[in-house]
Parts: structure tokens; sequence; C-alpha cells
């Protein structure tokens, strides 16, 4: 089902301060817990906390897609598809690219490598005149940007994670890259570019998330 | 779902205490119609995903989406339209 | 088939206040249950009583803000102003470690509770009750152990307590006193990986043969809980309906691949 269809969303507001958001003083301090160390080294956005882990995060079941049956469909504003088949998505060029990644769930993880293909060259051929994206996944996960937040060097199409082919559990056999965003546009399993006229929240965006999620100006939720 | 899926899941016992924050009869026990699949059982036996940016619970028979919720800032945010159908002990009762 | 006397003044009635907002939750005294697994007895100003079964939240704020939740059955009967949870530390884990091994008596965090509605045991239920418990899947039955002794109930209850070896068993001595003074409380161990010598259970997994022994003692149960890992649940479920078990009158609380 569509999770954007008939937005039904109910908010739910709280006046209350709650503790932690940011207000010391005003929560009960646990003596001696914060496993987070303070690293030296490069920044981290605001609100974010450093790990060498990669967590798993997710929204359902992990789709497990055989190459064979793999496409991305890239969908334009005039109705037209066309479909890329893995073997075409290897025979495109592809490049390793050396990235920070920044979850909404506040960690952040340095210098993580990956093997994909720029957007730019998917593409390549399109000269849409879109604004947005909605990229959709294999299961129900969605999730929208500015077209333009998709290229000149700033996304890709990875299907290798730190040298070895993108495991299920981290979106293989391909996801979006695309980290000057919260991950959680980084739709893992993409499955379809909907390019179109207007900016159709996805799964998350439906529910309090913000619509563009720039980590540096910690975009997490609508109004932020 | 796979095992490790299994492993990352809990129950719809875990979102007792959200829900508690918002409804006044306590909400895991209802009995709830998937819109997708047309099961029902209590919300406590859906599947339930805690640990992405939101909670994501879905039927243990179908995978659809019964509920969303997720904590921003001061707001809760929900939607329940996966479920079709929704049956609890009011608090008056 | 049931068996219970009126609760006693201890057990506070329904309705209680808003479980929704967070408390402030000061630990009075810590004792490890395993080498792994430690309870925490909590002094919570303004807590009056919950249901046996039901979880409360944790939340730990650290000093610059970061805050951490996770639930945690409450292993103890209803009291006024305090409550017992038993945590299972889960290595690499982020608040379980805490809490059980850098967590001391005067350290406090946030609470909330109690919360669940469908997991839980009330001495007025119908029995006989059969409970199952994994791991640390045991943490409510024993909060309905507890509860069934305060309220002097004579619910006939069969506990299949399923652990890797005795040495992983929560609560051991005082489940061992409880079933040798109250006839109408069986406990059977079902030890996964090794047992004692004598036993003549062989060590592993729950079989059909663990099942049919629960209604060989007291007849079919009207309810069983379930608690524990995913899998164990997923099991012991499934045994359960394969030997003609009702599912309505099956409850399960899964914590995860390791119990909380």
């Amino acid at each position: 089902m569509d999770a954007t269809n008939g937005r039904l969303a109910i908010q739910s507001t709280d006046n209350r301060v709650a503790p932690g958001e940011g207000k010391p003083g005003v929560s009960v301090i646990s003596r001696g817990f914060g496993g987070r160390e303070d690293r030296p080294g490069r920044a981290v956005p605001p609100g974010q906390y450093l790990t060498d882990d990669f967590p798993v995060l997710s929204a359902g079941p992990t789709p497990h897609i055989d190459t064979d049956d793999w496409r991305l469909d890239v969908r334009d504003v005039d109705g037209s598809t066309t479909s890329l088949t893995w073997a075409q998505l290897m025979a495109l060029p592809s490049e390793e690219v050396t990235v920070d990644l920044h979850c909404v769930t506040r960690w952040s993880k340095h210098d993580t490598v990956w093997r994909g293909v720029s957007i730019d060259t998917i593409l390549e051929d399109s000269e849409s005149e879109a604004e947005y994206a909605l990229i959709r996944s294999y299961g129900d996960y969605s999730t929208n940007l500015p077209l333009e937040d998709l290229l000149d060097g700033k996304a890709w199409i990875a299907f290798e994670y730190d040298g070895d082919d993108l495991p299920a559990e981290h979106g293989g056999p391909a996801r979006l890259l695309v980290p000057h965003l919260y991950l959680w546009k980084s739709a893992k399993w993409v499955n379809a570019i909907e390019l179109r006229n207007d900016d159709e929240p996805g799964f998350w965006e439906t529910l309090g998330y913000h619509e563009y999620g720039d980590p540096w100006l910690e975009q997490r939720y609508i109004g932020d | 779902m796979d095992s490790q899926d299994l492993d990352r899941t809990r129950d719809g016992n875990a979102l007792a205490g959200d829900l508690s924050a918002v409804f006044t009869p306590e909400m895991t026990a209802a009995q709830v119609t998937c819109a997708g699949c047309g099961a029902t059982s209590a919300m406590a036996e859906g599947v339930a995903y805690t640990q992405g940016p939101g909670t994501v619970l879905r039927c243990r028979f179908c995978q659809h989406v019964l509920a969303r919720i997720v904590r921003a800032r001061q707001s809760l945010w929900m939607e329940f339209q996966g479920i079709a159908a929704l049956q609890v002990a009011p608090a008056d009762a | 088939m049931q068996g219970t006397r009126e609760a006693t003044s201890q057990t506070p009635a329904a309705p209680r206040r808003t479980p929704s907002r967070w408390l402030r939750a000061r630990i009075l005294e810590t004792r490890m249950e395993t080498r792994s697994a430690r309870t925490l007895v909590l002094d919570v100003p303004g807590w009056d009583g919950h249901d046996a079964g039901q979880h409360v939240d944790v939340r730990l704020t650290a000093p610059d803000g970061y805050t951490a939740q996770r639930s945690y059955s409450i292993a103890s009967a209803a009291t006024a102003d305090e409550l017992e949870i038993t945590v299972q530390k889960v290595s690499g884990g982020e608040v379980s470690p805490y809490l059980v091994e850098t967590a001391a008596v005067g350290d406090e965090f946030e609470l909330r509770g109690p919360v669940g509605g469908w997991f839980r045991w009330r001495a007025v239920d119908d029995g006989p009750i059969s409970l199952i418990g994994g791991g640390s899947g045991i943490v409510p039955l024993m909060a309905m152990i507890r509860a069934r002794e305060q309220a002097g109930a004579m619910t006939p209850f069969h506990l299949t307590y399923s652990a890797r070896t005795p040495d992983h068993l929560f609560y051991a001595h005082e489940l061992y006193r409880a079933a040798e003074a109250d006839p109408n409380l069986q406990v059977v161990y079902a030890f996964t990986r090794a047992g004692i010598a004598s036993d003549i259970r062989r060590p592993g997994r729950l079989t059909s043969n663990d099942i049919a022994a629960i209604a060989g003692s007291n007849g079919a149960p009207a309810r069983t809980f379930i608690c524990g890992p995913n899998g164990f649940v997923e099991s012991a479920t499934q045994l359960l309906l394969d030997a003609g078990h009702a599912a309505s009158s099956i409850r399960t609380e899964r914590f995860g691949p390791s119990g909380g």
C-alpha cells in the first residue's frame, strides 16, 4: 500500500519539555552513562555522534532481489519510463567514492567506501525538466528530494560497500546513495526514480520528517 | 522475513509506552484488523520495527504496515491507515 | 479449575495514575542473578503498582544530553513507590551494559509505566496458567509468580523455564523454594545446552514432549504466557498450536534476539 495515500497522519502535540532534548539541567542525568566519547578530528553535524559500527535500521523485512530480476525504472513527468537491468547497470561507468554518512537517528560514520554509478550517468539521456524526484524501493519504502540534489556528482546508485557486494541488510543489490542529506534519503533496495513536478512526500516525510534533510542545518523534522 | 530480520524486530508490546502517552485505554491489547489481508489479532502480536527513524508495526501474517509512530521533538506523529478496524475496551466501560 | 482468594490489600486496584509521565527512579539495591544479569531494586516515588507481566520504559540521559531508551519487564509484585527489574547484559548494547555493570546504588534514571495490556496476569484471571520462558523471558513470568504469592492465590501455575545451563537461571533459589512450598506451583527446567547429570530430560530446545507435559499436570491451561527471544517464542507458539492449544489462549511477548 502506498504510504503517501490520503494523509491521515495524526499529530499529537506535547507541550512538556522532553528531557534530553538539548536542555541540560531539566533531565535526570544518569551518572556514568554516555558511551559516546569525544574524538578529535573532523566535526560531525549538530546532534550527531560518531560510530565505528554500521547499524542496520529498517522499516520492514529485508527484500531479497535476484539481480536477474532487478530493475531500476526511471519515470518522467510525461509518463515515459526507461528500465535498467542489472547487466545494463554493470555496463555503465562506475566510480569508487568515500563519503561520510549521517543518520537521523544520530549516528554518523566517516569515510565509508562505496562503488556506484553516478545518477548523472543514469539520467544522462533524460531531458526532464522535473524539479523533484520520488525514489521508490522494493518493499513499500519511498523518499523524496529535489532533482538537483541527485545531480552534479552528489548521488549514486551504489552496489558495493567496503569493497564487497552490497549486502541485502544494507540495501543490496543496489541502493541510492546521497550522502549530503540524512541517510533516510539514501533509499535501500532502490527500484525506481520518479521525476515529478511536485514534491511528493515519501515514507518518513509523511510522518513528521523534513522534506529536505540537510544534516548540517539539522533538518530532522518538519519545521526545523 | 529472514532470520536476521527476526532478530531485529520485537512485537507490538513495544508500542505500549508511546501509545500510553496519547490514548487512555491500553492500546496494545486492542484487536486490530489488517487492511491488507483482513486478519484480526491483538496489536501486541504485530511485528514491530523499532530501530529506525520511527516505529513501524506490521501485520504478522502479510507484513502490511498497520501503524507508524514518530517521535519528533515535541510531537508524536502517528498513522493507522493499515488498520481497517480497531476494537478496544473503552476507559469508561 | 480455579482457586483464588481475594486480592490482599497490598495489591492496588486499577485504575491507576496515568502511566505516561516519566518518573525518577533511584537504585536502592542491586543483586546479580547470573554473571551477566542483574536485578535492580528501584525507588520510584509516585509508583502505585502494576500488573504482573507489564513493563517499563527506561530512559538514560548522558551529561551531554544524549538519550537512550529501552523497555524492561517488571520483575516484582506490585508495591507502592518501588519496583524491580532484571536486566540481561547484551554485549555491545548501549543501555544494558550500563545497567548491569556501571550503575550503582544511588544512581538515577527515568522510567515510564507500567505499560502493556496484553501480556499480563491478574489474580482474578481464570486458571490453570502455563508459563513458558526462554532465557531472560523469565522476568515477567517471575512477576506473575510473585504476584500470585502476594495475592495468596491458589491458581495452578506451571512454569517451563528454558535456559542454556543451570548457571543461566535467574531466581533459581526462589523458584526452588516456592515450588517446594506450594503444590499448585510446578516448575520444570528445560536446559538447552547442558543440565544436571541426573536430569531425565536431554539438553536441547523445547519439543512437543515438553509441551505435552504441561497439560499432563493440571489439564489444558486456560491461558499460556510465552516470553523470550523472538525465535524461542515463535517455536514455542508453534508447538502449542501443533498440540491443539487454541491460539486465543496464547499470549506472547518477544524481546528481540537476546531478551532486552
